[in-house]
């Protein structure tokens, strides 16, 4: 069982207090009903499925309820960097990592 | 008499202290503190079972948990068995009962053992090469074969009556294995303060100490050292001291679970004792001192019973006072057996030679072999061994083509040297490193806040191990914030001899030829020229020589055997061994039972059963309950001599002509408040909210953002600020967790909170003609008139006397229909009230079987059941709850997509059998003709289907591709036994006009 | 009040081991509240009880507590059974109270080994420094939701939904069994 660090709560909590929300930083478009199909695409469909450092959101569904992101490794598991929902996506330099290191 | 083996003033358990157990129905008497091996050994028993696969006879060849060979049968009674329990760590007791397994019709005479005969036939890979075509003869050849062939225990046939324990537990510093190095380090980290955990899979702390005859620690000899430090450990506040406690696995962040055995060693069992423990410890720092594992020598014969480890020799000899043999080969590469040479020598057994497959012994071995007078032999080896049920004779020689010399022997100790106890390091996804000198693996790169101490992290000497385990104590404590001041500890060891030597792979008696049964893995009963094979065939990795050979993959996971392998399989590659590689170890490190991994998540505690407030009430009116998720629901109520056809007509018949009550109270429930409660409601529905004046009511449809149903349900507005949101009971969690994420990520800026009360109310639906005759009397001072609370509208008011309600005007069943919803705890007194009436008037309650009937009559939807995650508002003709005016909701871009607006859409529609008796399957087929060739072209399914007693006919929704069309059109249901012809109608079956609910 | 007879989710019989008793407690009044950081004030001021703003937080006052569990989201207990929803009734302030009175039950352990009895479900760590008198949090025993509350040294509160409630009083009972074994 991971321990991850929620933002909110401020300290580790064990995984099963969590839930997986998916990639994150796709924003919903303000003016959805009139994008285009490609558009919806890009928004609904495609995720990055990225081999390394992944941004995604997890929600502390049994603890603070909130949803937060974080940076994590997919081959490690480990999580780099968790942030506050509606805060930027950290740079690979802020998360302490070199360009290409991402792997 | 505790066994003819048994030596007087050796050991450490009481002689008067007895204990009286059975092996295979015979009575043995041992001393507590025994393992079930060491008993049978101090009465001259060594066969203790056979091996998987060729039959062969087996005694122990250890004496601690990587025991291969002494798998037992232990029994308390019926329900509480245990197969393939090894006897070198089971404790006896007074009345235990022990088989062997894996025999037929005896131990000493087993049927089983033709396999041996038949060896070239068993040889490596012969899973692979034997069993594969054709397919259908594993079902009826091949697995009843391998089956009856081969195995271990037999699995227990009753439910396990033990009860089992879980614990979470956190500490600063987890130390694993309480021998020197683990004792001395948790001194050292309990006296800086740190919260320690240490655990040791023994019954007693002391590790190697156990056979270390010849060690004192602060002038006392080391056992008594050990005992007496984890007295003074138990006693601290910040320590607890674990014994019989394996940690079995090491997960990430150092999440390590440990198994507690704690009723298995005793003869009257508490009941509300747990059998065994399972400890989930997160540690901030673990220190590993799980010791090292010696390993046995590989020749011809080697797995007789008789034949066992040298320091497993020790440690019957010094333990438990039993001596392995009166006439005791030695084969070794290593002078650890040595010792246990000169200790069997000075307790009186005799020593016939000490075969050193080295030209060179350690110098202080050899001097003191040659005072107490034992005959050496370096540089030779053990050729072959003979005896049929132990061991009775060892060959030696310079090499096999050489002269040779038989020795008469009983017993025959055997020392390859010692394999670190890596595992849980290698677990924690450590890397290990190659130690070319002493050719083992170590600890190299952590992985994890751990730290290896002692012979586990290939440290030798006891002085240096001490010196290490005390300076790992400290340093993970200081490491975890512990920060009390406290002398720097130490402690004055001495040691007899210090070992030198070692060797990995086979030796000289192992081949090369290829029939020598030199066993490396003895209970998948691999021998070194199976590896050889496995080369041979074109194996290369050693994760493929693993599989192809089994070696490593039975119970004990290879703890005597994976060195060996490899080694032999880096010589027959041509390669060094690091190049080749290590398998991966896998937790469990022992085997851990199914009780302790499920510990209290049996009965009523496996999963939640979730009843509502009016449960019991229910149950007195006779209901049969269904499982909704979680939930328990009414299903039906039948009355005597009713079945469930029966019993759900007549309280269909009922709802219609007179009035009905129903527990509606697990439909989830939400509130949501807040200034900008309206507009986050017409973005999470599709409907239009913020016309919805309060007082008022109306169902919604909630989609995902691709434009399909996801939810459905009525919502009443309460204030201005203030709504209340019916679910789908399977849906509340979901739909909760849906409107959370939009609320949080993508329109946080709305002023409303939404609070689950889906428990906080029960809930009856009071449904039927005579519904506002029977709530009138309970509903204190409110208008439920037609006018006063008209269809959808809701009010909070007080009923049965001030009890605040929310009361809906509202039907699922297309009746006049109210919903009462009172806080929960007056669900009871609600429900008696209106029973009392309902049945007055002539009516009943029903279930959800009549509910989904009255329903589907009406042509309203179940999500889930008519619709399936691919159908949008439109397919469900429910168009009308998709607001035009709206410029954004969920799913309002996902609607428009080119899949969703075009034809052939497959659209819910009513259908209805040409013959009305006939009732269809739910999730049939549809075709348009059923002539056509197979396969038919399908165009939709029954999605619910019942009888309607209300019409005297059967009917069913359906969804068809462009069923709104085919309205009047006959399709037809092919059936295994005939087709049935429906024809294609609206959804809604009875009063298409709504004149049954405005009144 | 009405006459009408409330039927609590669990029966007030004490359960558990010498280490630790288990016992349904009392009836209480309870509101989940959410509010942003306009209204804390005020909300403060009608409920008489500070708002704590600290995670694993609480406040408590003559029988009323509450409990931080989440940055917007506090569960409100009064044991006294005060009626929550008409005091937070007078803030004007954006906020949302929800009477949750019935949907909560609660159980209280207690003993020298409650801490015990709670960790054979619960993967927290209830250390006095991990989580100190006045500590609380939603958080898991073993399948179901609670919220967890630490009112002195050797007594917890669990609070869960009642339909998990006789699910909740297995587990505690089975937990205080072995946290005395
Ligand atoms: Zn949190």
């Amino acid at each position: 069982m991971l321990l991850i660090h929620c933002p909110y709560c401020q300290e580790e909590r064990p995984e099963t207090e969590f839930r997986h929300g998916g990639e994150a930083h796709i924003a919903r478009p303000t003016n959805i009903a009139d994008i285009s199909d490609e558009e919806f695409e890009a928004y609904f469909f495609i995720r990055s499925n990225e081999k390394g450092v992944t941004f995604e959101r997890w929600r502390h569904a049994h603890g603070c309820g909130r949803f937060f992101n974080a940076a994590r490794h997919t081959v490690t598991d480990k999580f780099i960097k968790v942030y506050k929902a509606g805060e930027p996506k950290p740079t690979l330099a802020e998360l302490g990592l070199e360009s290409g290191e991402s792997q | 008499m505790s066994g003819a083996y048994r030596i007087a003033g050796k050991g450490r358990l009481t002689p008067a202290r007895q204990a009286r157990f059975s092996f295979d129905g015979k009575f043995y008497t041992g001393l507590e503190g025994d393992t079930v091996a060491s008993a049978l050994l101090a009465h001259g028993v060594h066969l203790m079972g056979r091996s998987f696969k060729y039959h062969r006879p087996r005694g122990p060849i250890s004496a601690g948990s990587e025991e291969p060979n002494a798998l037992i049968n232990v029994a308390r009674d019926a329900t509480r068995e245990q197969p393939n329990v090894r006897a070198t760590v089971q404790e006896i007791f007074e009345g235990l009962k022990t088989n062997s397994q894996n025999r037929w019709p005896s131990l000493e005479y087993d049927i089983g053992a033709v396999n041996n005969l038949g060896a070239p036939f068993f040889s490596a890979g012969f899973y692979y090469k034997t069993f594969m075509w054709p397919k259908a003869a594993w079902k009826h050849v091949y697995e009843p074969f391998i089956r009856a062939a081969a195995g271990l225990g037999v699995a227990p046939k009753e439910a396990d009556t033990d009860h089992y324990a879980n614990r979470y537990a956190h500490c600063d510093v987890l130390i694993v294995g309480a021998g020197i190095a683990g004792l001395s380090a948790a001194l050292a980290a309990a006296q800086t303060g740190a919260s320690v955990i240490i655990c040791d899979e023994q019954p007693e702390v002391g590790g190697a100490l156990h056979y270390e005859a010849g060690t004192t620690v602060d002038g006392m000899p080391g056992f008594e050292w050990a005992q007496k430090t984890a007295q003074k450990l138990a006693a601290m506040d910040n320590v607890r001291l674990l014994t019989r406690t394996t940690a079995f696995g090491y997960y990430a962040q150092n999440f390590i679970s440990l198994t507690e055995r704690i009723t298995d060693h005793q003869a009257m069992v508490e009941k509300s004792a747990p059998r065994e423990r399972l400890w989930q410890v997160r540690a901030k720092r673990v220190i590993l001192a799980t010791g090292a594992i010696e390993r046995h020598m590989v020749f011809d014969g080697n797995d007789r019973p008789g034949i066992l480890l040298a320091s497993a020799a020790r440690t019957y000899l010094n333990h438990y006072g039993v001596a392995v043999g009166k006439k005791v080969g030695v084969y070794t590469a290593h002078d650890s057996a040595y010792e246990a040479a000169f200790d069997l020598k000075r307790a009186g057994v005799e020593i016939p030679a000490i075969v050193d497959t080295r030209e060179k012994p350690g110098d202080a071995v050899m001097a003191e072999a040659a005072a107490l007078g034992i005959k050496v032999l370096t540089g030779h080896a053990v050729i072959k061994t003979s005896g049929r049920l132990r061991v009775t004779s060892m060959t030696v020689g310079r090499s096999t083509k050489g002269t040779t010399t038989k020795y008469e022997i009983d017993a025959l100790i055997m020392s390859a040297g010692w394999t670190p106890s890596v595992h849980l390091f290698s677990q924690s996804r450590g890397k290990l490193t190659w130690d070319a000198d002493n050719a083992r693996f170590v600890p190299g790169t952590h992985a994890q806040d751990c730290l290896a101490v002692g012979a586990c992290n290939g440290t030798d000497g006891l002085a240096n191990t001490v010196e290490e385990a005390l300076g790992a104590g400290e340093l993970m404590a200081r490491a975890a914030g512990a920060a009390a001041d406290a002398e720097k500890l130490s402690l004055n060891t001495e040691t007899a001899f210090e070992w030198t030597g070692g060797m990995v792979g086979a030796s000289e008696g192992a081949g090369p030829d290829t029939v020598a049964k030199a066993f490396i893995d003895f209970q998948n009963d691999v021998c070194a020229k199976d590896i050889r094979l496995a080369v041979r065939e074109g194996m290369r990795s050693i994760e493929h020589i693993k599989r192809f050979t089994t070696n490593g993959m039975a119970s004990d996971q290879g703890k005597l055997s994976n060195m060996h392998g490899l080694a032999i399989a880096a010589e027959a590659l041509g390669k060094d061994i690091p190049e080749v590689g290590l398998t991966t170890f896998r937790a469990p490190y022992t085997p851990v039972t199914f009780g302790t991994i499920i510990n209290h998540a049996r009965g009523s505690l496996f999963d939640p059963t979730r009843k509502t407030p009016m449960h019991d009430q229910e149950a007195a009116l006779g209901a049969v309950f269904e499982d909704v998720g979680q939930w328990k629901r009414a299903w039906f109520f039948p009355r005597a001599g009713e079945d469930m056809h029966a019993a759900v007509n007549r309280e269909c018949k009922t709802v219609r002509e007179t009035v009905g009550m129903f527990d509606a109270s697990t439909l989830g429930k939400i509130e949501v408040v807040g200034p900008d409660a309206a507009k986050f409601l017409d973005l999470m529905y599709t409907n239009a909210w913020d016309s919805l004046k309060p007082g008022r009511a109306k169902y919604g449809i909630m989609l995902r953002e691709d434009g399909f149903i996801y939810d459905d349900g009525v919502v009443g507005r309460l204030a201005e600020d203030r709504f209340h949101v019916t679910t789908t009971t399977g849906g509340a969690p979901r739909v909760l967790q849906h409107m959370e994420d939009y609320l949080q990520t993508e329109f946080p800026h709305l002023k409303v909170w939404l609070t689950s009360t889906s428990e906080q109310w029960a809930t009856v639906a009071i449904q039927g003609p005579k519904a506002r005759e029977v709530i009138a009397p309970i509903v204190d001072d409110q208008d439920i008139s037609n006018e006063g609370l008209p269809f959808m509208s809701v009010v909070e008011c007080k009923v049965l006397g001030g009890v605040p309600a929310r009361l809906f005007r509202m039907t699922f069943a297309g009746e006049l229909g109210y919903e009462i919803n009172v806080p929960a705890d007056f669900g009871p007194a609600l429900w008696d009230a209106l029973y009392e009436r309902v049945e007055a008037a002539g009516g009943c309650a029903y279930g959800t079987e009549t509910m989904h009937v009255l329903r589907a009559e009406k042509g309203y939807i179940i999500v889930g059941q008519d619709t399936d995650g691919t159908v949008t508002p439109y397919d469900a003709g429910l168009g009308w709850t998709v607001s035009k005016k709206k410029t954004d909701f969920v799913g309002i871009r996902g609607l428009k997509r080119p899949d969703l607006v075009a034809e052939g859409r497959k659209q819910l529609v009513g259908l209805k059998t040409r013959n009305p008796k006939v009732v269809l399957e739910e999730g049939a087929q549809i075709v348009a003709d059923p002539n056509q060739a197979k396969p038919m072209t399908m165009i939709g399914h029954v999605t619910s289907s019942y009888w309607s007693e209300h019409l005297g006919s059967s009917i069913a929704l359906a969804v068809v591709v462009d069923g709104h069309k085919r309205k009047g059109e006959t399709l037809y249901i092919p059936m295994e036994k005939e087709t049935i012809a429906v024809e294609v109608t609206d959804t809604v079956f009875v009063d298409k006009e709504g004149s049954r609910i405005n009144v | 009040m009405s006459e009408a007879i409330r039927t609590k989710p669990l029966p007030a019989t004490r359960t558990g081991s010498a280490a630790a008793s288990v016992t349904p407690a009392p009836e209480a009044s309870r509101i989940s509240l959410r509010a942003g950081e306009e209204a804390l004030a005020a909300l403060s001021s009608a409920l008489d009880l500070g708002l704590p703003t600290q995670p694993k937080t609480s406040e408590s006052k003559n029988g009323r507590m509450a409990l931080w569990l989440g940055p917007d989201e506090w569960l409100i207990i009064d044991q006294n059974g005060a009626d929550l929803m008409a005091l937070c009734a007078t803030v004007s302030a954006p906020h949302s109270a929800t009477d949750v009175s019935h949907r909560n039950t609660a159980i209280i352990i207690s003993g020298p080994g409650a801490a015990d009895a709670i960790n054979g479900g619960c993967p927290l760590d209830l250390s006095l420094k991990s989580f100190p008198v006045g500590a609380c949090t939603r958080t898991l025993l073993a399948k179901i939701e609670i919220v967890l509350y630490r009112s002195s040294e050797d007594t917890f509160r669990v609070e869960c939904w009642r339909s998990f409630a006789p699910y909740a009083l297995g587990m505690l009972a089975e937990g205080a069994m072995d946290a005395s074994a």
